[in-house]
């Protein structure tokens, strides 16, 4: 979790911290190098339609601004990966990369959400117990545990920069 | 720090506005991921907010489902969508 030391917001990851942050990020980095598929609901929340009942509209606008509005998340996402030190161990950002990595936690978090359906009524530990009862091993069970991690650092975060 | 009030000599009867003169406005809408400290964060880093009026935006979004977060011409709220989305905020723009 990040603190505010003077100007700098510094986290401590723990290997299995620093290695559940790296694999979340590969998986947006490689989400953001294929092609972009728009029936995809996690590339629809993450590139989302500027105008809602104009579909040719939001179609034009794509054309200008989804370029650098890609290489602007695979920027923040690559900026995090190398800032992270793959055993673990202290991350020390400036304002600017602490901004960076706002928006790239945002973006995992948006991925994971959709993955894991989460909505307005979903309470993270009944969804965490259920998954559990269902099966301890499951793919859910790891996905929930990582978004919780990813909402805890993110809070963390904007509380060491902006609280 | 209260929010400037600007009365107009006359309200103009939004009816008789042409659609073409009407404002045109960036929504944020309600996501169930993005965080209520990071939201308020956010307008306030984009829009030079202060707490107060980032924090009433991001209370709106949350309870009313959306909030109009700026106003002008379109394509600055296309603009301010775009930085939006660059934030994981859902943001649309429409003609108030």
């Amino acid at each position: 979790m990040f603190i505010r030391e003077g100007d700098a917001c510094v986290g401590h990851f723990d290997s299995t911290g620093a290695a559940v942050l790296q694999q979340v990020m590969i998986e947006v980095v490689a989400l953001l190098s294929e092609r972009l598929d728009r029936e995809d609901p996690v590339v629809a929340r993450l590139f989302p339609d500027v105008y809602r009942d104009d579909p040719q509209g939001s179609a034009d606008l794509r054309r200008y601004i989804e370029a650098d509005l890609r290489s602007a998340k695979l920027d923040q996402a690559g900026a995090m990966l190398a800032a992270l030190p793959p055993d673990g161990g202290e991350v020390r950002l400036s304002e600017e990369q602490a901004e960076a990595w706002l928006r790239g936690l945002t973006d995992a978090r948006l991925a994971l959400g959709m993955q894991l359906g989460i909505t307005d009524e979903t309470d993270l530990v009944d969804e965490m117990d259920e998954a559990v009862l269902h099966d301890p091993v499951s793919v859910r069970v790891a996905r929930l545990s990582v978004y919780a991690y990813l909402s805890e650092l993110q809070e963390s975060l904007v509380e060491a920069l902006a609280g | 720090m209260a929010a400037p009030q600007v009365t107009p000599l006359e309200t103009p009867d939004i009816a008789e506005v042409p659609a073409t003169d009407r404002p045109w406005v960036t929504i944020v809408w309600n996501d169930p991921v993005n965080l209520m400290s990071y939201v308020t964060w956010v307008f306030q880093k984009l829009f030079g907010y202060s707490r107060e009026k980032a924090e009433r935006l991001m209370l709106d979004v949350h309870h009313k489902g959306r909030a109009i977060v700026s106003s002008g011409a379109r394509e600055r709220m296309e603009h301010d969508a775009s930085q939006l989305h660059g934030y994981g905020l859902w943001a649309t723009v429409d003609q108030s």
